[in-house]
């Protein structure tokens, strides 16, 4: 028998971004919160300091940050055909763990959504026809707009001293800005990172050709800020360990760097460091969540009540531990019924090399999000019409610090290893540059999480199973944005470019984005979601599932901005409305 | 309270997560002031094992990681090649260590072929893996020139054969030769590149021939330097090359 210990009025199980937003807004309502959190605790100088933080094998190739795969991991496959193997070693995607989650070793990418990537069902069916979606693509509208969501963008981008340049305040398109974006009601709350050299080539390249390059909008910060809750953060200074890796120098937002230092200090807050939560457990209605099962790091094992219970971890665990407690229906993809699994997206990236003779580009100074971009092609910017393909990308020059081990282009034809590789790397290391696309992945029938047949965790629990490749919709999308990629990498003037077209099925082994989303969707109707847009569970009200696993299908942009505002939406409803009647929000 | 679930043995197995994870009292329970921030500690890097010799490797075996990594970052006129660098030694060491046990990997059966794109599939851990490869090639080489091991090939034919196992193109008696290949080269660059103290990039050589600046934490005032060489030589986490070497 578990350990019974004293009830609480609210339970965050995992403490990373959401766990942090949603405990701040819940102490700040008057609750008694505990946070449990399976990892260790991490703050910046002892486990991040700049003494040591700027380590490439450490940090990304030997995984210090994240997700050790012996104690959790997933099994992949591609599709139901073949049979599923566990990820041994990270690659694609790389989970955090530990206090902030993935939230520290995140790049500070923080976008808002386009208007219509809430509405990506009904909008693509009105402008292109019933004849432009495949039967097998399961996009949803989410049931919440952009408007509805954008004060809670603005909190979050307040929160973390987000720099950048507004394309669209009230209506007004601002000079400078992103023209395409939803409108804002103000301007970012820093200026925009400074700017090095490459993507500043690419910006000038961009506007020669007519398009509207901005700065991306960025957590890492272009001055020192003081936000909201009178926590400071101290100017970037563009070292280059930042994307996969923590910041040792309070510059990048993250639970530690923006709302710890207040939230730990509240008397009506308590965090449990490595306690796993195994299980949440429900009444004999089945509708009510009563408690949670979790393991310390000892093995002793205990059950903590909870009034309200907010599911806040990676979204894969998000999933899982739902199946694991059987709640919500889970997803049959023979059938297209049940709705736990459902809907499990990605992204698909690709890039343009660039080398040049005449320009040293010191491509090793950076920071996560340090780029110029356009969105020309993101979303439904552009007319889709003939291109058998709906959804889009940013394109742009995201200069993240190039670190040897894992950035060392060499020109089309030239050797893996020997004298050539050498010679070609020392010419060309400083010289180079590359132009990414980061393009939405649509949701389809044949893509989905279901909990593994075979293999186990350390605790003997199914690991989840992840079913997914490119569908020709997201091939067809990812090339026509490398194309255009390659236009301007060509008006760029270089000695010569290398096209990485993403091709073929999806593969675990390179990195590619921790951009995993769905499984746990939000929308409008119990039939076809999991949790209503207020990310509440339709079946069990006093749940409710933050995080990406919300995601009905996954956008051209990177999801923490939306994670948070989603994160901030959900608290204010919890605090504004729950807790005076709790029970089903409509 | 009753037996807890969790038996010894699955507690060691799940070891590795526990071991991996910073250095904090297990279970703790933080708040309301009770912040778990200790002064003067801090989790930095562990120091590589700077005995001389072999600790993982056989004589044998350090012979062929030697000549091969030889070939894969050769000494030319450019510059120090891998085996000046240290190469062998880091591989050495990092097989010696977590990563050759392949401690936080998870490597629980049950084992199947896999295909490319479910990545690392075979029981062995990487420290296992290079131990049977490394025999299965010298077999090779013996089977194939009568006699003699990798090591002792002339460099035009350790480039051929490094070129066959690159295309998967030998029978390695159950080793898949391009996953153990792709590995080899991975694990060389990271000693090549990697901050010095894994005994790697000697003397910074790999990042001193591309012109990386290494472990500098402030680039503020050469952000807008555009097209101008960046002035300060290379730094890792224990100083500078002369302050190292001294």
């Amino acid at each position: 028998m578990a350990k019974k210990l004293p009830s609480v009025d609210a339970l965050m199980i995992g403490f990373g971004w959401t766990g942090a937003i949603m405990a701040q807004e819940l102490t700040d309502a008057g609750l008694n919160v505990l946070a449990l959190e399976r990892g260790a605790w991490a703050d910046t100088s002892r486990e991040f300091a700049t003494t040591f933080a700027q380590d490439e094998l450490r940090y990304f190739w030997r995984h210090d940050l994240f997700q050790t795969t012996a104690h959790d991991t997933q099994t992949i496959r591609n599709d139901a055909s073949q049979v599923a193997l566990p990820m041994r070693k990270l690659g694609s995607y790389l989970p955090g763990t530990n206090v902030g989650g993935a939230g520290v070793h995140w790049n500070g990418q923080t976008w808002r959504f386009l208007p219509s990537d809430f509405v990506a069902r009904s909008h693509n069916l009105q402008r292109y026809g019933a004849a432009a979606l495949p039967d097998t693509m399961t996009i949803q509208d989410w049931g919440v707009t952009y408007d509805e969501l954008e004060p809670h963008y603005d909190r979050f981008e307040r929160l973390c001293g987000i720099s950048g340049k507004a394309g669209n305040i009230k209506g007004q398109i601002q000079p400078g800005g992103n023209p395409f974006e939803g409108p804002r009601a103000s301007e970012y709350p820093n200026p925009p990172m400074t700017m090095s050299y490459p993507p500043t080539l690419f910006a000038e390249a961009a506007k020669g050709m007519g398009l509207h390059p901005f700065p991306q909008p960025s957590a890492n910060m272009s001055q020192a800020y003081v936000n909201p809750l009178g926590v400071r953060l101290e100017a970037c200074t563009y070292c280059g360990f930042c994307e996969k890796f923590a910041c040792g120098n309070y510059s990048k937002a993250s639970a530690q760097t923006t709302i710890l230092p207040v939230l730990m200090n509240k008397p009506n807050f308590k965090l449990r460091t490595e306690c796993e939560v195994t299980k949440i457990n429900l009444d004999s209605s089945g509708k009510r969540a009563v408690s949670v099962t979790y393991v310390d790091a000892a093995g002793e094992e205990y059950e903590q009540p909870a009034d309200l219970i907010v599911l806040c971890s990676y979204i894969l665990n998000n999933v899982r531990l739902l199946l694991l407690s059987g709640i919500g229906a889970p997803y049959d993809p023979q059938t297209g019924q049940g709705v736990i699994g459902k809907n499990y997206a990605y992204q698909i990236t690709s890039s343009v090399n660039l080398f040049f003779d005449d320009k040293i580009l010191n491509p090793f100074i950076g920071a996560g999000a340090h780029g110029m971009l356009v969105d020309e092609w993101n979303g439904d910017n552009f007319d889709h019409t003939g291109l058998g393909f709906i959804g889009g990308g940013y394109v742009g020059v995201v200069q993240t610090g190039a670190r040897p081990i894992e950035t060392h282009p060499v020109p089309e034809g030239t050797p893996n290893w020997g004298g050539a590789f050498k010679k070609a790397i020392a010419a060309n290391y400083l010289k180079t540059m590359s132009i990414a696309t980061h393009g939405a992945v649509m949701s389809h029938r044949g893509n989905y999480l279901d909990l593994d047949p075979t293999y186990r965790d350390v605790y003997g629990r199914p690991l989840l199973r992840m079913t997914f490749d490119y569908t020709d919709n997201e091939h067809r999308m990812s090339d026509y944005l490398t194309d255009r990629a390659t236009d301007i990498a060509r008006a760029m003037k270089a000695r010569e470019i290398r096209i990485n077209k993403r091709k073929g099925s999806w593969d675990v082994v390179p990195y590619q984005t921790t951009h995993n989303t769905g499984g746990a969707i939000m929308g409008s109707d119990p039939a076809t979601s999991a949790v209503n847009r207020y990310l509440q569970s339709w079946d069990v009200p006093n749940l409710f599932v933050m995080g990406s696993s919300a995601f009905p299908q996954n956008p051209g942009y990177n999801p923490t901005g939306t994670v948070a505002a989603l994160a901030y939406a959900s608290a204010a409803a919890i605090t504004q409305r729950y807790l005076k009647a709790p029970g089903a929000l409509a | 309270m009753d037996e807890p679930r969790l038996s010894r043995r699955r507690l060691l197995t799940a070891g590795a997560a526990i071991t991996a994870v910073p250095v904090a009292a297990a279970a703790a329970t933080f708040g309301g002031r009770d912040v778990p921030f200790k002064e003067g500690q801090a989790n930095a890097p562990a120091a590589m094992d700077d005995t001389t010799g072999w600790i993982w490797f056989t004589d044998e075996e350090a012979a062929f990681i030697s000549a091969a990594v030889a070939r894969l970052i050769p000494a030319d006129d450019l510059g120090p090649g891998a085996v000046e660098a240290g190469v062998p030694t880091f591989i050495d060491r990092q097989l010696a260590g977590p990563y050759g046990r392949g401690e936080r990997w998870y490597m629980q059966g049950p084992w199947g072929p896999g295909l490319p794109t479910q990545g690392y599939q075979t029981r062995l851990t990487p420290a296992g893996l290079y131990r049977a490869a490394i025999k299965a090639i010298d077999a090779a080489v013996m089977r194939e020139s009568r006699g003699g091991s990798f090591a002792k090939l002339a460099a035009a034919d350790q480039d051929t054969f490094l070129q066959r196992l690159e295309k998967g193109d030998v029978a390695l008696d159950g080793i898949d030769a391009k996953g153990f290949f792709a590995q080899l080269l991975q694990n060389t660059c990271e000693g090549f590149w990697s901050d010095p103290i894994y005994g790697g990039n000697r003397d910074m050589a790999g990042w001193k021939l591309i012109g990386f600046p290494g472990a500098r934490y402030d680039n503020s005032e050469f952000v807008t330097q555009y097209g101008q060489a960046y002035p300060l030589p290379p730094v890792g986490l224990k100083g500078r090359v002369e302050w190292i070497r001294s």
